[in-house]
């Protein structure tokens, strides 16, 4: 049997890549892609823990989990259309002005 | 043995797209390495006594999220990142702040490690404490969430409303009337 320790070493080593992603790239797209591998981690943490514990409301929190990040990848990808409009690219640091 | 070895090459598989996601210059290869990673992971799910999570994932983020991620690049044309138009005079990237956080993101890995290495029983099967039947039944899963989790489902639609109506008042051209 896989331990327990073995879920939670990949998804911290997951949860580094992501967060490593939204720092190291300069393209607003990855940074959204980066943030859903974060959030994919914590999904994976959260059901080997149910599996551990044997009940169901690591699988819950799971589709929880997933709802917020449609939402999020909703809003964001509209963020990043109304920004390439305005500026014509998807480098973050081109957007350092609250109002042009 | 063969269920450590599949864990080994669905997470091996999931880590690998995952940092090639992060190392890809066109925008497009990053969302189908995307996909190929949520695969590996629904693997693990599967593994993991939970078959539903695993489908939802699958059908949810890999089928419809991840479309519409490729649809924005598509529309956008997918403007490929270059090291040469960063803007290295960017405070953020003065050398004592980007050393600080390397510092930062260093201490993070070691405090993640020294958490997993002393945890009691963490190196305990997975699965081991769980119930004779299966307890993650879509049966079951259901129950749990429209009843011990009501209040939460009815908010999650309240913010799915709340995302679409600043998804459409965003992405509209200003000045337009409608």
């Amino acid at each position: 049997m896989v331990p327990l320790s073995s879920y939670l070493i990949v998804s911290a080593i997951l949860f580094s890549l992501g967060a490593a992603g939204v720092f190291l790239r300069r393209n607003l797209i990855t940074i959204l892609l980066s943030i859903e591998i974060m959030l994919n981690a914590v999904n994976l943490t959260f059901v080997a823990f149910g599996r551990f514990a044997g009940d169901v409301d690591g699988q819950i929190i799971t589709f929880f989990v997933m709802t917020v990040a449609a939402a999020e990848a909703a809003v964001g990808l509209a963020l990043v259309i109304a920004l390439f409009r305005h500026r014509e690219s998807l480098n973050p640091d081109t957007f350092t002005n609250l109002k042009w | 043995m063969p269920e450590a070895l599949i864990f080994y090459v669905f997470s091996g598989l999931a880590i690998v797209a995952s940092a090639l996601v992060i190392g890809q210059r066109n925008p497009m290869y990053s969302v189908l390495l995307l996909v190929l990673s949520l695969a590996a992971m629904a693997g693990l799910f599967v593994q993991l006594d939970a078959p539903f999570v695993a489908l939802a994932l699958m059908i949810v983020y890999a089928g419809a999220i991840m479309v519409l991620f490729l649809f924005v690049v598509m529309l956008l044309n997918a403007p490929q990142e270059d090291a040469l138009t960063w803007d290295r005079a960017h405070p953020l990237r003065h050398p004592v702040v980007t050393r600080f956080g390397t510092v930062l993101a260093l201490v993070l890995i070691v405090e993640l490690a020294y958490a997993l290495m002393r945890g009691n029983d963490l190196a305990q099967p997975v699965g081991s404490r769980a119930s004779g039947d299966l307890v993650s039944s879509v049966r079951e899963l259901g129950r749990v969430l429209f009843t011990d989790y009501m209040f939460a489902f009815e908010a999650t639609s309240v913010l799915i409303l709340v995302a679409m109506v600043g998804a459409v008042l965003m992405a509209r051209r200003e000045g337009e009337q409608s």
